[in-house]
């Protein structure tokens, strides 16, 4: 009895297996989601960095329909970043974005052991030489410069602060983007850079809006996720802000004049379309103002003078012809 | 060089580094309580991040920056006899649980920013308590009188915690307790009584030093304290577990930090030289630290876990 009890059981269990793995081509016929996992240092909603890459795939989640998106944020620490990298490749994702040019080494080591995942890996321009890692990067210099433009135009005391995290990639570029800008426009600025040297030290991005404003600055911008302490600051004394990577206007309202916002969609979409002809990566990209992957966003709460968005629109105009060099 | 000497410059130097010396010094003085009795907890960081979560979270549903400092208080004291628990009565290794309380603080705080907030978004701050007549003195009214008010408690909190520790009969058990807790013991004095006192009142003082953080920022961000509890443990050494010591440390920090900055923002130090600028408070510290170890003993029982008859 027993017996024939467990070879009941034994074919229960097997019919039963065999239904649920014919189950899903058989009722529905859907085909497998394209599956996306980022991998990034902060926030996936901290107005800067990080969340810029997950609208992004939010934007080609809708376009396709059928994606899966996995995200890992707040990886600050490197050792994290690198394993949740290769639980995802591990994982079979289609996609992994490793959102952080500080997470180059790690991906360097783990894409040669997935051969079959591709890898994205931003901001760099390099892939290693590795048949699967596409780089991408922004030309943020662009956005800065024509915010710098701007800025310069607004400012009554001709003193402009700039508030950077460590003086690298992306951050540096539209430091130095913006400072162009501002001097291109008021050869006579005084513009203050100070870089805190920390991506994450809200405190010291605070004290160095303080700064800025004790040396008389009347209009400022920053980049990364630790600025949220600066706009709290220029806030509270009245001082105009220029945002970047994400739009920053709910962070202030009334002196946030306009963001640089990164539309990495437009290089995912690349991305994912080179996967589709079989290339797995070896190539780079980069977003900038004529391929629409950044944008300046107003802040219609702003009233902007007239002449002085004018001056922003022509300068954009100009970058995109070619017309003007920010000088990077 | 000349225009970092300037009276308006220099002022702002000085206000700047009082005011990032405030978290340190909250959190450093709660440490000397529980270092002094023989209880070090690494846990501070977790604990100011929970508090800071908490203090910005009811500020942001209320606007009221003194709920949001008392829900500050609230969450440092329950952290604080969760501490207690684990290292007292559970005698627990110490460095390991202090560990484990960061590691909830950190993840537990950004979980909760993450479900009940999502993007950052700017609170009501701590006003400005301008104290009559001093504030008005040229200089030093700008100085040291025109602060907001958790930069007053701070300070007042100091004078405070030396009367405590050096003037009463509980400081006088906290004293021997950290020191040797046999003889504290068979004089009648309870050991765990005390150390769960001082690690409560050093948990309190971190929920403190968090909420004043967030409130006085004006918004919260993942990991917003970016290890500053770390940094107030190095403090209570470096002050020699004392809490005028500690208050020079947490100044002499503030100030480090706050002069670097201003001499990157005059641009009086090449961009270059900002990495190694930027490690200036940390080696000052340090160096600080080495000598003060020569010349003072760290409490006797420090870490040492107390159970009668062992």
């Amino acid at each position: 009895m027993k017996k024939n009890l467990k070879i009941w059981l034994i074919v229960m269990l097997a019919f039963a297996l065999f239904a649920a793995a014919c189950g899903d081509d058989a009722t529905t016929g859907e085909a497998e989601p394209f599956r996306i996992a980022i991998v990034a240092p902060s926030a996936s909603n901290d107005l800067a960095f990080t969340q810029s890459i997950v609208d992004a795939v939010d934007v080609i989640k809708n376009e396709m329909g059928n994606v899966e998106v996995e995200v890992t944020d707040g990886t600050f620490v490197v050792e994290d970043a690198a394993a949740a990298i290769r639980a995802y490749a591990d994982d079979g994702v289609d996609l992994v974005i490793a959102h952080g040019s500080q997470y180059g080494g790690s991906l360097q080591e783990i894409a040669p052991d997935f051969p079959d995942t591709s890898f994205a890996w931003g901001t760099a321009a390099d892939t290693f030489g590795l048949p699967n890692v596409f780089a991408y990067e922004a030309a943020s210099d662009e956005g800065g410069y024509v915010m710098g433009v701007m800025a310069a135009a607004l400012s009554e005391s001709a003193v402009i602060g700039i508030v950077g995290p460590i003086e690298v990639g992306d951050a540096k570029l539209y430091v130095d983007g913006f400072a162009a800008g501002a001097k291109a426009q008021n050869p006579a600025a005084n513009v203050l850079v100070t870089y805190t040297d920390s991506f994450s030290d809200v405190a010291l991005a605070s004290e160095t809006a303080q700064s800025h404003a004790a040396n008389g600055a009347d209009v400022m911008s920053g980049t990364a996720q630790m600025v949220v302490g600066a706009v709290s600051v220029a806030n509270d004394a009245g001082i105009l802000w220029f945002g970047t990577q994400a739009n920053q206007t709910s962070l202030a309202p009334s002196i946030v004049v306009a963001s640089q916002v990164y539309h990495w969609e437009v290089v995912l979409r690349d991305i994912i379309g080179q996967m589709d002809s079989g290339t797995l990566g070896g190539e780079e990209f980069k977003i900038d103002l004529a391929n629409g992957g950044e944008v300046i966003e107003y802040n219609d709460a702003f009233d902007l003078p007239a002449d002085v968005r004018q001056l922003g629109e022509d300068t954009i105009a100009g970058i995109k012809d070619g017309s003007i060099s920010t000088g990077s | 060089m000349s225009e970092f000497f300037t009276t308006a410059v220099l002022v702002a130097t000085a206000a700047s580094g009082i005011r990032l010396a405030v978290p340190l010094l909250f959190a450093s003085l709660g440490e000397t309580y529980g270092q002094r009795s023989g209880v070090l907890n690494l846990g501070v960081d977790g604990i100011m991040l929970l508090g800071a979560f908490g203090g910005y979270y009811a500020v942001l549903q209320t606007g009221s920056v003194w709920l949001g400092l008392l829900i500050g208080i609230v969450v440092g004291l329950l952290l604080g006899i969760i501490s207690a628990v684990i290292s007292v009565t559970l005698r627990a290794e110490q460095g390991i649980s202090g560990i484990g309380i960061y590691l909830f603080g950190l993840g537990m705080s950004d979980l909760l920013f993450q479900k009940l907030v999502g993007t950052p978004l700017p609170i009501t701050k701590f006003p400005k308590l301008n104290i009559p007549v001093l504030s008005d003195i040229p200089v030093v009214g700008e100085l040291l009188f025109q602060h907001s008010i958790v930069v007053y408690l701070a300070f007042l909190a100091v004078p405070i915690s030396m009367y405590i520790i050096n003037k009463t009969t509980f400081g006088m058990n906290i004293r021997a307790v950290g020191e040797n807790p046999e003889a504290a013991d068979s004089l009648g004095v309870s050991v765990s009584r005390v150390r769960y006192g001082t690690v409560i009142i050093g948990g309190t003082l971190a929920g403190v030093a968090g909420a004043a953080l967030a409130i006085d920022l004006g918004i919260f961000q993942q990991n917003l304290t970016n290890a500053q509890g770390f940094i107030a443990i190095a403090l209570v050494y470096f002050g020699a577990w004392r809490p005028l010591g500690v208050m020079l440390g947490s100044l002499l920090y503030g100030f480090v930090n706050a002069i670097v900055l201003q001499l990157k923002t005059l641009a009086i130090i090449p961009p270059d030289l900002s990495n190694f600028a930027a490690m200036a408070p940390a080696i000052i510290t340090i160096l600080a630290l080495v000598i003060v170890a020569r010349r003072f003993k760290a409490p006797a029982a420090l870490t040492k876990p107390y159970s009668r008859g062992e």
